[in-house]
């Protein structure tokens, strides 16, 4: 059993394992670090961004003129953003039997793996993860398309040395590739197959995958991967927190061969009660001094529990009239999904559809006109609607694309606005870097429901799992906070660890398969009594193999030849010489001579010419006679216990 | 193996009541726990007395009810709160959603309307719903150790699943009432390759074989319009949930259509309600309905309005949609009675009425209906019966049973006479087991599956490896004796694959588990040493030449009788056979000894080598 590690990002991990020849690929995160080094996609020419200078390295050629641009002493690439996808090289796309996704912010990768590279397994995820992915997918293509760049720069790749940094020390960006379209999702999620929690799924006929709630989001999911005997679980973005989602199940979990576990919190700085607590008080704040809250985010998630929160908030300190804009391509459809999920929530959220409610108020705060979707700053009715101050919530959490871009370029410039960042995956500062000089008011509350170490070390030693499988990042503190020797995993038994591009023996060795045996051949068995409690057969039939599954049968005539050289019957312990004189009597042969010799007995029989040799664990019959050996023979057998 | 059981409470050689009583694998479980509608007195309900005679907890290890309609769930509250049981009830979410909603409203009708006393009360029905615990689709729910339990999509209405049952080797499905082709607002049944032991189906439909769906909904929609066009009032008894949400959206669709006028009413509470549910629970229904229910939602109608008791006496065509569906009480027999002597008006039974009630009796030509209070109704308008309800017909029945690949198929859920012609087709078509048993009659159903049992990994790797070695040598040595090449021919016709592999192993029945290992990893595993017997044969030959010479003609016979690879000389008067049988010359002048010696292990070769040996080399 092997682990192949394709992605270098713990929070957007691609992994793959192989195991009883199946190849599985465990999620299909898409790194998104990479869109930091690039200019933001304005929505309308920005004057600011078209005015920041052009930047060009010592050394190199005219031709890359106009692909960097300078702002604040940051250089940016002027180009449409690029992603990092999961490494190819190591694992051949097209052998990839299934891929197992956790939740949908660990599929955002999958075009890449599925187009163009001969993949003909599987997709395997539950129904949200579905649903809400493929918003999320298309939101992404939508705001990338609909802000066309006429270039496509490339050639900063070949000048990495020469580039100041951060931008100098940007990993491998020539294997970055820009979104991907409309198109290659719809042929990417066409590979879907959906499960159920706790539905079996045969994977080749050798092993079964199951998805078990893992309580960090609408369908989100951890994975047990069995055969018979062995049990893999893979945890991925799991939560232990009571939030929207249905609860974690832990017990499903327990008791693993292999225990990999990846996706642990990205903020574990930050309590998420209490950032939850920070960001209702900071939008109440803002608005109560008449700015504008600005809420970067992905058209699904936390976003649902801040709509709840902060509506009851605001409902609180009296500040029920001001206006939440919802603004995505997708926001519309998020918010309808999550109320038809109901069987994928808390308890609590799904008693209420029992009662005729919404399971999310959010349903109640758009039909009062509270909170209000919009597909775009352009869509039908917003210019109408726009009222200040007001909240909004919009897309993308990474600054580089989407109405946000437009929002901050509105807003920068008063104090009096704020900018709040909830999702914890970008860096603020990274963000805000091509935005500088800015005067809003940037506050920082990320939200991460995820298992941080503690609540991971806790699980760990409840699960009990015979091996610990875990990203080498986790071993280390944090990069940005590198004196918290608090925020590593600290585990009694040291894990095992990959980092990207690694190839990991997961040290799984097999011992037994099952196997059924028909009713007919079962009842051919004889078998013997050893002591009691344990009793034994000799089996010799045909080994049947149809996908995977074996089965024995009694032997057919043709076979009938190879099982004659077989033994019938295998006998042991010691033999006992009294009795075996005795038994020869009977037989007639009345003429045994009993030697005893140190560890041996001999037994001549005269007239027929034979003598036995007997020792603890052997007999040896000798003899010139061949009428009387099997005879003898057979009166042997009679002696020893046999099976 | 004990065998599967099965008895009907209800719904043997009957519809209505639903309720099958079944063991398998030393497991109690009952399916539906459903109240007949067309009886009025004990018969309602299914007689839990016969189940058992200690507490109904004790017995069941769990219920399943399959949808939300009474002849499936109806009784369920009187046997949890009245009877008395407190085991884990299943069921799927709209399901457990619209149960008591319905439960209540026909507890509303038999205490307020019809004065009954002795019923459950609005106390136990919720009671009764705490003790359910909701199963997803295609989610393996694990009832205890050994019995598990998979829902799948069967489209009769909002919510209803068939169930697969398992416990160890052996398995059932019960279908509950399933739909084979998707309706307007639902999808069709579907479940995968299980091959259970025993299919229990129902069989409403068992020897109708409807036309096709698009001919029955023009069918209705022209005698609507029809109707109306003459001024003719249309009566539609329906159940509050399931056919009136498919009926609406297909004159609510054709109203807009056909720009008409007349008004639609359907009544106030129930179906409202209803269709609130419907939204939310828009992930049961069908692709189309949730590829757009973002933007507009199926079940919000435009010319559907809410009905008012008064209004069936206004003037005028109008179509009215009523419930109870079978006319056996409520609004629809109340409408019924107003508009059934005007030989103008017509009412449409959209689908099945059981016995006993009016709209059963209407149906089989009633011209005169007699009531409780010895009032009476002359039946002078049209009666239409369109098969809308969402069961499986014939046809569907046996794609279902071709898909599933039962080993054995119960009948229920239908009328005698009917199941008996499908009982036959069944039997003849799959050459499969058919059982029909009645109410209260227990049908035994033998099984015998496979054992499941482990294996050790090595013993296993080396029977496919040895399979795959000797069919290489078969072919290698094939010129080498004639017999193989007799045999050559044979075995090119099967392919390696498909070529039987002999496994031969030592099982071992140990602490309950069963497990084959390979003949050397037994000894150490049952902890008895082997015991070797030796044989060794002393044949005493004429041969006077020098004892290489005889070694190296046995070597030359044997080779030829056993194939050259399986003979090698260890020395000038040494032969190895198969690597473990000894061949040794001596010279005792004037003739020579061979000994010959094998374990008890090759007394095959052993015996036969000696035979080869003695018809050689026979002395004198």
């Amino acid at each position: 059993m092997k682990l192949y590690c394709l992605s270098g990002h713990p929070n957007k991990p691609c992994n793959v394992v192989t195991f009883k020849s199946c190849t599985l690929m465990l999620d299909c995160g898409l790194d998104m670090s990479s869109v930091s080094h690039f200019l933001p996609l304005p929505l309308v020419v920005s004057q600011r961004l078209s005015n920041l200078s052009t930047w060009v390295p010592r050394d190199a050629d005219s031709q890359l003129e106009g692909e960097l641009r300078e702002c604040m002493n940051r250089i940016f690439v002027d180009s449409p953003p690029e992603f990092v996808p999961p490494a190819s090289g190591l694992v051949d796309f097209s052998e990839v039997d299934a891929i197992l996704v956790s939740n949908y912010h660990s599929m955002l990768a999958l075009p890449f793996i599925t187009n163009g590279t001969g993949f003909k397994g599987v997709v395997i995820m539950t129904e949200p993860t579905l649903q809400i992915g493929r918003l999320f997918m298309e939101e992404l293509v939508e705001y990338i398309e609909r802000t066309p760049k006429a270039r496509h720069a490339f050639r900063w790749k070949h000048y990495l040395r020469s580039l100041p940094a951060p931008l100098s020390e940007a990993k491998a960006p020539k294997t970055w590739q820009p979104a991907y379209s409309m198109k290659s999702i719809n042929n990417a999620l066409s590979h879907v197959q959906i499960l159920a929690y706790n539905e079996k799924i045969d994977v080749c006929g050798a092993l079964k995958v199951t998805a078990v709630s893992s309580g960090f989001c609408l369908g989100s999911c951890n994975w047990l991967i069995c055969s018979d005997h062995e049990k893999i679980a893979y945890l991925s973005g799991s939560s232990t927190l009571t939030t929207h989602p249905r609860p974690i199940d832990q017990s499903s979990l327990k008791n693993a061969d292999v225990l990999i576990m990846t996706a642990l919190n990205h903020t574990p700085m930050f309590n998420p009660d209490s950032m939850l607590g920070e960001f209702c008080v900071a939008v109440a704040q803002t608005v109560r001094n008449g700015g504008n809250a600005l809420v970067p985010c992905y058209p699904s998630g936390v976003v649902y529990d801040l709509f709840e929160c902060l509506s009851n908030h605001l409902d609180n300190i009296g500040l029920s009239l001001i206006p939440m804009y919802f603004v995505s391509p997708r926001a519309e459809n998020s918010l309808a999904y999550a109320n038809i999920f109901s069987e994928w929530l808390s308890s609590s959220k799904q008693g209420k559809v029992y009662n005729l409610d919404d399971p999310f108020p959010h349903a109640h705060l758009t039909r009062h006109g509270r909170l209000k979707p919009f597909k775009s700053l352009h869509a039908e009715g917003f210019s109408s609607e726009y009222r200040q101050p007001c909240i909004v919530f919009c897309g993308h959490p990474s600054l580089r694309f989407g109405d946000a871009v437009h929002f901050i370029d509105m807003w920068g410039n008063n104090p009096q606005n704020a900018i709040l960042f909830t999702e914890p995956e970008f860096d603020f500062v990274e963000a805000l870097a091509p935005f500088q000089p800015l005067v809003m008011r940037p506050v920082y509350c990320p939200i991460d429901t995820s298992l941080d170490f503690t609540q991971a070390r806790k699980l760990i030693n409840e699960l009990k799992p015979s091996k610990m499988v875990v990203p080498e990042v986790y071993l280390r503190p944090p990069v940005n906070a590198p004196h918290r020797t608090d925020l590593v995993l600290n585990l009694e038994e040291t894990p095992l660890t990959f980092c990207e591009c690694q190839l990991l023996s997961l040290g799984v060795h097999r011992r037994l398969e099952s196997v059924s045996i028909t009713p007919d051949l079962a009842l051919s068995l004889n078998p013997s009594t050893i002591r009691p409690g344990l009793n034994t057969a000799t089996i010799t039939a045909a080994l049947h193999i149809q996908d995977n599954k074996y089965v024995l049968k009694p032997l057919e005539d043709s076979d009938e030849e190879a099982s004659k050289k077989l033994p019938r019957c295998y006998p042991y312990g010691n033999l006992n010489v009294d009795d075996l004189v005795q038994r020869l009597a009977q037989a007639g042969l009345t003429d045994a001579r009993v030697e005893e010799l140190p560890g041996v007995y001999i037994i001549t029989l005269e007239n027929e010419d034979v003598i036995i040799k007997i020792s603890d664990a052997s007999t040896h019959i000798i003899s010139g006679n061949g009428q009387l050996r099997e005879k003898l023979r057979d009166i042997l057998l009679e002696c020893l216990g046999s099976f | 193996m004990p065998d599967i059981k099965a008895t009907p409470l209800g719904a043997g050689q009957d519809v209505g009541r639903s309720c099958i009583l079944v063991t398998i694998g030393g497991k109690n479980i009952m399916l539906d726990c459903g109240m007949h509608m067309g009886y009025n007195d004990d018969r309602r309900f299914p007689d839990f007395s016969y189940i058992t005679e200690g507490p109904l907890t004790d017995y069941l290890d769990c219920v399943i009810i399959s949808h939300f309609h009474l002849d499936h769930c109806g009784a369920l509250p009187f046997m949890t709160e009245m009877v008395g049981y407190n085991g884990p009830i299943y069921m799927t979410q709209p399901t457990k959603a619209l149960c008591p909603v319905l439960l209540e409203d026909m507890r509303k009708v038999a205490v307020e309307r019809k004065g009954e006393t002795n019923f459950f009360t609005s106390g136990m029905i919720k009671d009764c719903m705490k003790k359910v615990i909701t199963v997803s689709l295609h989610e393996t729910v694990q009832v205890d150790s050994e019995l598990e339990i998979k829902a799948y999509y069967a489209g009769h209405v909002l919510g209803a699943a068939m169930f697969h049952i398992r416990v160890g080797s052996q398995s059932l499905v019960y279908t509950g009432d399933y739909n084979m082709t998707p309706d307007r607002h639902l999808g069709a049944a579907w479940i995968d390759k299980c091959r259970p032991d025993l299919l229990i189906s129902e069989s409403t439909y068992a020897t109708t074989i409807r036309d096709s769906k698009r001919c029955r909904e023009r069918d209705f929609l022209k005698k609507v319009h029809d109707c109306v066009d003459r001024g003719g009032k249309v009566l539609i008894p329906v159940f509050a949930l399931g056919r009136v949400q498919e009926l609406c959206i297909l004159l609510d669709t054709y109203w807009d259509r056909m720009n008409l006028k007349v008004p639609i009413y359907f009544t106030m509470g129930l179906a409202e309600t209803a269709n609130k549910y419907y939204r939310m629970f828009i992930t049961w229904t069908n692709q189309k309905i949730r590829r757009t229910f973002v933007h507009r939602n199926m079940f919000d109608f435009k010319h559907i309005k809410p009905f008012d008791k008064s209004y069936m006496d206004n003037p005028g065509p109008m179509v009215v949609f009523a419930t109870p569906g079978m006319l056996h009480a409520g609004l629809s027999l109340a409408v019924f009675k107003k508009w059934a002597p005007n030989a103008s008006n017509m009412v449409i039974m959209p689908g099945y009425c059981v016995q006993g009630t009016v709209g059963h009796k209407i149906l089989n030509g009633a011209k005169k209906v007699d009531f409780e209070n010895r009032t009476s109704v002359e039946v002078n308008l049209a009666v239409e019966y369109m098969s809308f309800s969402a069961h499986a017909d014939a046809k569907g029945i046996m794609q279902l049973i071709r898909h599933c690949e039962p080993k054995n198929v119960m009948l229920v859920h239908g009328e005698n006479a009917k199941m008996d012609f499908l009982r036959q087709k069944i039997m003849q078509e799959f050459n499969i087991n058919c059982y029909k048993p009645g109410n209260g009659e227990t049908s035994i159903i033998p099984v015998s599956s496979n054992l499941d049992i482990e294996v050790s990994l090595p013993l296993l790797k080396h029977t496919i490896s040895c399979a795959s070695q000797t069919s290489l040598t078969a072919s290698s040595s094939s010129k080498d004796t004639a017999a193989s090449d007799e045999t050559q021919p044979k075995k090119q016709k099967v392919p390696e694959s498909k070529k039987q592999k002999v496994l031969h192993g030592v099982l071992i029945m140990k602490n309950n588990g069963v497990r084959i290992v390979g003949v050397n990893e037994a000894w150490s595993e049952l902890g008895v040493a082997s015991h070797q017997l030796r044989f060794t044969e002393r044949i005493e030959v004429d041969e006077h030449g020098p004892v290489p010479a005889l070694t190296s003609s046995l070597h030359t016979l044997l080779s030829q009788k056993l194939g050259a690879s399986q003979v090698q000389a260890v020395s000038e008067y040494q032969l190895s056979v198969a690597d473990s049988l000894f061949i040794n010359i001596h010279d005792d002048e004037p003739g020579k000894t061979i000994l010959l010696s094998w374990t008890h292990q090759d007394e095959a070769l052993g015996s036969k080598l000696l035979d080869i040996i003695k018809s050689t080399y026979k002395k004198g």
